[in-house]
């Protein structure tokens, strides 16, 4: 069955987590989210391909994970709030994490937000984004 | 009998806990964040809650991919605040009212709202910021000094519950707690917000005029305010702003008129629009 169009998917830049990307990205939540205990950080730190391979993931997740591909764990299925997990492992904060996905420098970024913020001016439609 | 006097919107941003724990709050990032919480506590003392009903959402602590409940009640005794990926915040564990909970619980169920009961729960920054930001700085040894029952409501896995149905959820609270014979003074919080997206290209959206509207019909109008859709939320308040959908749980719990006695924005904390109310309830 072909993914139905979505109301949302009209947003630029945005992953939307609905249950299509829940059912796709199970086991990848599932592995990041064992980051949150000290046990799971432990066992990902003493064997990070032993740990991966508890959790029934694509080999194309397992490589998003290797390759810290942040936006790429997002296309496959990532949920932000369970990938930054596996960001805090790498003790990178939230903020400079958030500056990686939306492509700029963190100085860049951590300016931007000090500034007031991406305006939400062009940034509503991905037509307003193809123009550019 | 049990009386809501108060309700409160505040967010949640986990780096205004870590702000605290690090006692930084005076640096020049982080201090007009704090300012606006200078009347809050002094607010907060003199109207001191017995129980606080506080609106939270779990940011996959207690609950991961493997179970989602759209609004959960936490009915245990007690909370302990979660290992997040960075170690537990150095807090208070977190006390439940457990007779009142039970009977919320009994009585939204009752009344058709069909909740998840927690007997077991630990908790994150989503619940225990807003406790900070009310009731100041505390220690693991400390209390918090106040009863608290937790209802988390599923905003990570698309679609949270309508603004229109936390809104019925609040007014069921209400319900709830005006048939608790008990003389206590109930604060409601709705926590969470306001516009924000900490994810992918778009990350570090916020849309100041949409969050000074919102706080003013929420107030003003929450008629108008329980009818914004969750494509709206997405699109002018970034992927997590739909997180006020909280805000909606709170208000209708409220009376049709309350009192601003309190409001509070500023950008940014982190990636996030900081914004926070004060509301007096009369009844």
């Amino acid at each position: 069955m072909t993914r139905k169009e979505k109301e949302y998917d009209d947003i630029p830049g945005t992953f939307v987590f609905d249950a299509d990307r829940s059912r796709q990205g199970y086991w990848l939540n599932q592995f990041c989210i064992s980051l949150s205990k000290e046990s799971g950080r432990q066992a990902f730190r003493d064997d990070p391909e032993a740990h991966m391979a508890k959790f029934k993931m694509t080999e194309e997740q397992k490589q998003a994970v290797r390759d810290r591909d942040w936006n790429g764990l997002l296309e496959l299925g990532g949920n932000i709030y369970y990938t930054s997990k596996l960001g805090a492992f790498d003790g990178i904060v939230f903020q400079d994490l958030a500056a990686m996905m939306s492509g700029m420098s963190r100085d860049d970024y951590r300016k931007m937000m000090v500034d007031g913020g991406r305006s939400p001016e062009g940034n509503r439609y991905k037509s307003e984004w193809e123009k550019k | 009998m049990a009386k809501i006097t108060a309700g409160i919107a505040c967010s949640h941003v986990p780096a205004i806990g870590v702000a605290m724990d690090q006692h930084i709050t005076d640096q020049p990032y982080w201090q007009p964040v704090f300012e606006g919480f200078d009347y809050s506590r002094e607010w907060n003392k003199k109207n001191k809650p017995d129980v606080v009903f506080l609106v939270y959402n779990d940011h996959c602590t207690a609950f991961d991919a493997s179970v989602i409940p759209t609004f959960a009640l936490g009915c245990a005794a007690e909370f302990t605040p979660a290992d997040e990926g960075w170690g537990p915040r150095p807090v208070p564990v977190v006390k439940n009212h457990q007779e009142f909970a039970s009977h919320i619980a009994q009585s939204l169920v009752l009344d058709e709202f069909d909740i998840t009961i927690m007997n077991e729960m630990d908790v994150d920054h989503g619940l225990t910021v807003p406790l900070s930001v009310m009731f100041g700085d505390k220690t693991p040894e400390d209390e918090w000094g106040t009863l608290v029952i937790p209802l988390a409501v599923n905003v990570v896995q698309y679609p949270a519950p309508t603004a229109n149905r936390c809104f019925a959820l609040g007014q069921a609270i209400r319900r709830a707690v005006d048939s608790w014979d008990e003389d206590i003074n109930v604060h409601i919080y709705g926590t969470g917000g306001m516009s924000h997206q900490l994810q992918s290209q778009r990350a570090g959206l916020i849309n100041a005029t949409w969050d000074q509207q919102f706080m003013d019909i929420l107030v003003n109008e929450p008629e108008k305010a329980r009818k914004i859709s969750h494509l709206e939320f997405l699109r002018e308040t970034g992927s997590e702003g739909i997180e006020m959908v909280m805000w909606l749980v709170m208000r209708g719990a409220l009376d049709e008129k309350v009192t601003e006695v309190h409001r509070h924005y500023h950008v940014p904390a982190s990636n996030t629009a900081v914004g926070h109310l004060i509301l007096e309830n009369h009844a």
